[in-house]
C-alpha cells in the first residue's frame, strides 16, 4: 500500500477496515493513532440536525498533501490515512479521519494532532450547520487558529 | 482573462460561484478584488471583509500577490472543516 492515503469523499467508510489497512504488512510500525471526528448534536448550545460539508475540489487535496509533507519532515512517520467527508451529514455520522502509523508513540501523536490542526485553519472545508431553525454557515474558532499557531 | 471561484458563505451572498474576468494582467490580489467590485459594486461589503481568503492556482496567498493571465483565482470564507 501506498504510505499516504487522501480521499475525499460523500460516502461513509469503516473506520476499523481503515486502520487494519494501516497495519497490514507493516511490520516496521509499533504505533498507530488516530483522530475520528463526527457530527455532534449540540453546537453553541442549538440543536443540530445535520452538517453540510463543501469544499473546494481542485485545492482540497493538494492542500492536505501539504500538510502532510510538512509532517512526514518533522517526524519519523509510516503510514499516513485522511478521509474527508462532503455532503450533508446527520448527525453522528463520521466526517474526518486522521491516523498515523509510527515505529514510537510520540510521533505518531504528535503528527496526528499537527495534521489535524492544519487541516482545521488550511484545507478549504467549509461546513453550514442545518438546525431546526435554519440553515447557517459556521465561523472558524478561535480556539482552533490559536491551536494550529503552536506548532 | 482569470476564472475566479467563490465558496460558501460567500459565494451564497454573491449568489454567483464562478466567472471569468477579461483583464489586463498582471495585477495584484487585492486589484482583482477591486476590478469585481467597480463591476459590480454590490459586492462591496463581501470583499472589504478583512478576514476573505484568497487563492491562486490552488494554493493560499495574500493580498499583494501576483495574478497573470489563465490563473485560477479563489475566494472564500475563512476554513470551517475537521
Amino acid at each position: 500500500m501506498n504510505d499516504v492515503s487522501i480521499s475525499i469523499q460523500e460516502h461513509d467508510f469503516n473506520f476499523a477496515d481503515e486502520l487494519e489497512k494501516l497495519e497490514q504488512d507493516n511490520q516496521q510500525d509499533g504505533a498507530v493513532v488516530s483522530f475520528l471526528g463526527r457530527v455532534r448534536n449540540k453546537n453553541l448550545g442549538q440543536q443540530v440536525t445535520a452538517l453540510f460539508l463543501e469544499h473546494y475540489p481542485q485545492m482540497t487535496e493538494k492542500s492536505l498533501q501539504q500538510i502532510v509533507q510538512r509532517a512526514q519532515q518533522r517526524w519519523q512517520l509510516g503510514r499516513i490515512c485522511i478521509i474527508h467527508r462532503v455532503g450533508l451529514l446527520a448527525v453522528g455520522e463520521k466526517i474526518v479521519m486522521v491516523a498515523v502509523t509510527s515505529q514510537h508513540r510520540s510521533d505518531a501523536f504528535e503528527a496526528t494532532q499537527f495534521i489535524m490542526d492544519f487541516l482545521k485553519v488550511e484545507a478549504p472545508f467549509w461546513k453550514k450547520e442545518v438546525c431546526e431553525e435554519g440553515e447557517k454557515w459556521l465561523s472558524p474558532n478561535q480556539t482552533d487558529v490559536d491551536k494550529a499557531a503552536q506548532w | 482573462m482569470i476564472k475566479v471561484s467563490f465558496f460558501a458563505a460567500l459565494r451564497e451572498q454573491l449568489n454567483c460561484s464562478e466567472l471569468n474576468l477579461d483583464i489586463a494582467l498582471p495585477l495584484t490580489v487585492a486589484q482583482v478584488k477591486a476590478a469585481l467590485i467597480s463591476q459590480q459594486p454590490q459586492w462591496a461589503g463581501s470583499f472589504n471583509n478583512v478576514l476573505l481568503l484568497s487563492a491562486v492556482n490552488h494554493q493560499m496567498v495574500d493580498d499583494k500577490y501576483n495574478v497573470n493571465d489563465g490563473d485560477q483565482v479563489a475566494f472564500f470564507p475563512p476554513v470551517t472543516g475537521g
